[in-house]
């Protein structure tokens, strides 16, 4: 799908800050508001904004035992899918968040979620590196997160200017 | 007694007013909770790699003095970035000097054109220092006043009535501090042709021109005919977000740089060694970062012009820059009285507009390098504020 220019400006702004109301979006672009809402609903219809979702840091919730792992995965194509057969077989299941074909030392990157490091483990020795194509698997835990997606999870916000300048 | 003292100091110190936004810094200083729409400064934090660029140099030991007008790498790559930023070739050897912010380039600039008595034509509203930069150089700062009518935009017409045989200068802002508004490239020629007829010189302080968000821009010196007459001046601070380095330049043809390489060396010797080479990063690898902050600027001015419309302030789309300049006339205050009691009632920073000039008062500076939510929390609390204002007549 081609995007106008306001089309590219209202899924830039959407993307930064989802929960801006369409009056606010539509003032930015200089649209009135109709027209920002149909054009959002576009972007919606031909899936270009997939789903609206938050970004959590759940390292600040105590409750939360849960682990992320990033898995390289080297596998065997087949002739006439390539690697999307297995992409697939591997993204359906729920603990896999995503799926991405890579250049270099390994062919799939999957990232993993679990409860605990036990399941993340179990997981992986037995519905991943069980699946036929799949030739060997590399676990790394994270740790902690820095940034996602573009976002620092503590940024330093505070307004270091004086109040009023020339 | 009280002669005594003064007369220790100079005419010129005695004689300079100081700056009517110093009252309302002291004023908003010591307030809590005040969101400001009274910065001069972009809100980004200069980009890392420009800020690591700078780094490296202290780690490396760049820390002794440069050549006089710069860093010759810098120069070299500003003489690029004139030519494919703004189609103006100005050779790096002898013709740009690097110097300490924009502000010293003006300095030097009045300091090398004026003699006692000569005068320079500033336009009002405009940033607070050119007339007591044009005084302290021992010249006459001769005001002229742009109209709301006109967007804001000076007519040839309006600089040739006050032209006399002192006339030295133009000093000339676009895109203006503190009303946004640019002038284009026919508006430019209109000026050209004017500063031709009469001889006259223009300081263009084109410190915005990376911030424009609807016409192409266009630089004084691209105009045939305007080169020779140029001094412009730039710098880093607003586009590349880097006010605190105190980095700008300048570019003259090479007969009016020497001399105000002359003034410069004296005076300050060269700008800070490690501020040059954070520019020379920004120079070589800042051009996706301005473009994002001006995407950035371009939505919240579109958002904050047409909230204070909404409201009831009639507000002109500025084309450049990152203020906007809503007239306060249908509230019956006085500029001065609007900016303080909005300040004491709704703890919210404005510059009243008369302290840029005449033209300037019935109007408030509104700068939208803040945050939308700051800039909307703003507008609710300005329209709070003229909802319970009491009943003028």
């Amino acid at each position: 799908m081609k995007l106008t220019q306001k089309e590219m400006e209202i899924v830039e702004i959407l993307e930064k800050d989802a929960r801006l109301t369409t009056e606010d979006i539509a003032k930015m672009v200089c649209l009135s508001v109709e027209e920002t809402a149909q054009a959002i609903k576009k972007l919606e219809d031909h899936k270009v904004i997939v789903k609206y979702i938050s970004l959590i840091d759940w390292g600040k919730v105590e409750e939360y035992t849960g682990v992320k792992a990033m898995i390289d995965v080297k596998v065997t194509p087949k002739r006439g899918v390539g690697f999307d057969e297995i992409a697939e077989r591997i993204y359906r299941f729920k603990e896999v968040t995503s799926v991405y074909l890579m250049s270099g030392a390994y062919d799939l990157s999957v990232i993993i979620e679990g409860k605990s490091m036990n399941e993340v483990a179990s997981f992986v020795s037995q519905k991943l590196s069980t699946l036929d194509s799949v030739l060997s698997t590399t676990t790394h835990f994270i740790l902690k997160k820095y940034k996602h997606d573009g976002i620092i999870f503590e940024p330093d916000n505070k307004d270091k200017r004086i109040v009023v300048s020339p | 007694m009280e002669l005594a003292k003064n007369s220790r100091l100079s005419k010129i110190a005695r004689d300079l007013k100081p700056s009517g936004i110093r009252k309302f810094f002291d004023l908003a200083a010591g307030m809590e909770g005040v969101i400001s729409l009274g910065v001069g400064e972009p809100d980004f934090v200069t980009s890392w790699s420009v800020r690591e660029a700078a780094i490296l140099s202290l780690e490396q030991g760049h820390t002794s003095y440069t050549a006089n007008a710069g860093l010759p790498d810098l120069r070299e790559e500003i003489s690029f970035y004139m030519r494919k930023q703004f189609h103006v070739e100005y050779s790096p050897a002898s013709e740009i000097i690097v110097t300490v912010g924009a502000s010293q380039a003006i300095d030097i600039a009045m300091r090398a054109i004026l003699d006692p008595g000569d005068e320079v034509i500033v336009i009002e509203p405009c940033f607070v220092s050119y007339a007591p930069m044009v005084q302290l150089a021992g010249g006459v700062a001769v005001q002229v006043q742009t109209l709301k009518e006109n967007d804001f935009k000076i007519l040839p017409s309006q600089i040739e009535e006050v032209i006399t045989n002192k006339t030295k200068a133009i000093m000339l802002c676009s895109p203006n501090n503190p009303t946004g508004s640019m002038l284009n490239k026919k508006e430019l020629e209109e000026l050209a042709a004017l500063v031709e007829k009469h001889d006259l010189l223009v300081i263009a302080d084109e410190i915005y021109a990376e911030l424009v968000y609807d016409e192409e821009y266009t630089s004084l010196p691209s105009i045939p005919g305007m080169r020779e007459r140029t001094i412009l001046i730039s710098g880093f601070s607003k586009g590349f977000a880097m006010t605190g380095w105190r980095l700008g330049f300048l570019c003259a043809p090479a007969e009016l740089s020497s001399a105000m390489l002359k003034i410069h060396q004296y005076a300050i010797m060269c700008a800070p060694t490690m501020a040059q080479h954070a520019a020379l990063e920004a120079l070589r690898n800042g051009r996706s970062d301005v473009d994002e902050m001006v995407k950035s600027y371009r939505r919240r001015r579109n958002y904050i012009v047409q909230s204070f419309n909404e409201i009831g302030l009639t507000c002109h789309m500025p084309g450049g820059a990152f203020y906007a300049f809503p007239s306060i006339e249908s509230t019956g205050l006085s500029s001065q009285e609007f900016a303080e009691q909005l300040l004491l009632k709704e703890s919210v920073a404005v510059v009243p507009g008369d302290v840029f000039g005449e033209s300037g008062s019935g109007h408030i500076r509104c700068s939208y390098a803040t945050s939308l939510e700051q800039i909307q929390e703003a507008v609710k609390r300005i329209k709070h504020f003229i909802d319970n204002l009491p009943e003028t007549n």
